[in-house]
């Protein structure tokens, strides 16, 4: 068992959840509510990464944030080390990569408030935080703990882009998905097994969670 | 000094838009018209949850909104009590803390009181602890009255607030709006496309088309004197009519109406030998005794043929064909079977002229 890796996973799962909550809800309202030009195409970029494939992907995340781009130049001027093969790198790319999984369901939540509930938080003289808080984020919750989980189990499972980002250097890049694959490289099928069997219940639990707060949140709807 | 609500509003887009009214502290305006006039964007607009136009709004001396020197203030900053068409109360939230929601510059002590205290002037004691969808449309109606009057609100606006519930819940809410108003000392704005409600509750109503106002006043004045054909027809006035103003005499104006006199109350705003458009109330079409002695001086005999009984009721609505005209007149059952009112026959029906009312004829045909 990795022990290494899968703390190094779930440290990555939860930065990435961390950062993508604020940008989830800011999205996901703005899509939401907010006449947006070119929403469809917003749309499109935000969902590619759930039928891009994961290597295709990593690839121009690779490019990108390489130390030949200027983002990765500056990034190195800025922090004196590189940001490819690093966990820095290894949190951006999974920022990015879980983008649709985030902010689409927090879209749908605040899609399924409707305007006047606002505005009646307007007119009872809520400024816009106080609606926010007490309004749009409890009427949005199930969604938003939706998008968090299905956030933590795919940072979680992913391989394809972490592989292509960070490489395999153990404790820096080498998350569980990757040490369950050298495990089975190297014949250690009991290892492989075991730590399957660990990501396999963190995942389960995790969806099973997703699917109960977007039952809820269905309930309350046909209720609203 | 409170002197309500003065607005004028201009605009050309989404919804074009050309308004003015005054609301007086107390009064109840209803802001009548069909889909899309423009009623429900007025009271947006008066609550600032819809981008302004050219104009000013100004409530109780404080200036909320003016295009000249760009000032606007948010709506959170308005005062405005308003109950929505769908009550859009917080669904999460109990009923006593949807109320208190409206009061949140207060302590959480006072806010629960006072929510307290208009639960129970809205009958809703009982029931404070129930989220909004383990009420009823009434009840969730009156949470909605008591959350936007807990505001203590400079002004009252109501969309469409009885269209949600089912019609004996209405007539219950009427009078407890009716009521209620009694002990507010704030102009109350109604939008509504039911004009039985609009004659029941409003002080003055205010006719609404393509977002113009064809004309403020009373119920009695509007059923009395219509500015216009137009307005005649969102009255739902079934007896409007084209005819030639002959003239006016010392006591009566004299209108020509298919190929007959008729004598009218004078009108004398009305130019003779133009063409007008005359209404006259249901109220105002009777059928003549045969033993009747003679007309009164304003009365007009006119033949007609029944082309049309409809029941509604205890009332018949009996259609007449006169010339090319359909006339309606409305009468009881009774009076209808003592007359042995059938369909095809000819009788003489008295047009009461001191109720007949004369329009221009620029919109008749609108």
């Amino acid at each position: 068992m990795d022990w290494t890796a899968l703390l190094l996973s779930l440290e990555l799962s939860l930065w990435t959840m961390l950062i993508l909550l604020p940008i989830g809800i800011w999205s996901g309202r703005r899509l939401a509510w907010t006449p947006v030009r070119g929403k469809s195409l917003l749309e499109a970029l935000v969902a590619l990464p759930l039928v891009l494939p994961p290597t295709v992907l990593g690839f121009y995340l690779l490019v990108a944030m390489g130390a030949g781009s200027p983002f990765g130049r500056a990034w190195e001027a800025l922090f004196g080390q590189q940001l490819t093969f690093s966990f820095a790198g290894l949190l951006i790319a999974s920022v990015i990569f879980n983008l649709p999984f985030a902010i689409q369901p927090m879209q749908r939540a605040f899609e399924a408030i409707a305007p006047e509930v606002r505005e009646a938080g307007r007119c009872c003289g809520m400024s816009p935080w106080q609606i926010l808080l007490r309004i749009e984020l409890p009427l949005a919750w199930p969604g938003i703990l939706s998008a968090l989980v299905l956030t933590f189990a795919h940072t979680l499972g992913e391989f394809g882009v972490v592989l292509m980002v960070g490489g395999s250097i153990p404790g820096e890049t080498r998350t569980i998905a990757i040490s369950i694959y050298d495990r089975v490289q190297a014949f250690d099928n009991q290892a492989a097994g075991l730590m399957s069997a660990v990501l396999l219940g963190i995942s389960l639990a995790a969806i099973s969670l997703s699917y109960l707060a977007t039952a809820r949140l269905q309930t309350r709807q046909s209720h609203a | 000094m409170p002197d309500g609500l003065h607005l004028t509003l201009q605009q050309q887009t989404p919804i074009p838009l050309e308004a003015r009214l005054h609301c007086a502290p107390g009064e109840v305006l209803a802001l009548v018209g069909p889909s899309g006039s423009g009623k429900t964007t007025l009271l947006r607009s008066i609550a600032g949850l819809h981008p302004h136009g050219q104009g000013r709004i100004e409530c109780n001396g404080v200036v909320w909104y003016d295009s000249a020197t760009r000032l606007c203030v948010p709506t959170r900053q308005r005062r405005v009590g308003m109950v929505f068409q769908q009550f859009a109360l917080f669904p999460h939230l109990s009923a006593r803390d949807n109320v208190a929601a409206a009061m949140l510059d207060l302590p959480v002590e006072e806010r629960q009181q006072r929510a307290q205290r208009w639960l129970a002037r809205m009958h809703l004691l009982g029931l404070e602890n129930r989220l909004p969808r383990q009420l009823s449309g009434g009840q969730q109606q009156r949470v909605a009255v008591a959350r936007a009057l807990a505001r203590e609100p400079q002004i009252l606006l109501l969309d469409e607030p009885f269209s949600a519930v089912d019609r004996a819940t209405r007539e219950a809410l009427y009078y407890e709006l009716a009521e209620l108003r009694e002990e507010l000392r704030m102009p109350v704005i109604l939008v509504t496309h039911d004009l039985d409600e609009a004659t029941l509750l409003a002080d003055r109503m205010c006719m609404l088309d393509h977002g113009r106002i064809l004309q403020t006043a009373t119920p009695d004045e509007l059923l009395r004197a219509p500015a216009s054909a137009a307005v005649a027809r969102m009255l739902g006035m079934r007896n409007l009519f084209a005819g030639t103003l002959l003239g006016h005499e010392q006591e009566c104006s004299v209108v020509r109406w298919q190929g007959q006199t008729l004598r009218i109350a004078r009108q004398a705003h009305m130019a003779p030998g133009e063409e007008v458009m005359w209404a006259v109330p249901g109220t105002g079409v009777m059928l003549l005794n045969s033993h009747a002695t003679s007309l009164q001086p304003l009365e007009n005999q006119v033949t007609v043929k029944v082309t049309r009984i409809l029941a509604l009721g205890e009332q018949l609505r009996v259609m007449l064909q006169c010339g090319s005209d359909t006339l309606t007149m409305s009468v009881p059952r009774h009076v209808a079977q003592r007359h042995a009112l059938s369909e095809g026959q000819t009788l003489q029906v008295r047009l009461r002229g001191e109720l007949i009312h004369l329009m221009p004829a620029t919109h008749a045909q609108g």
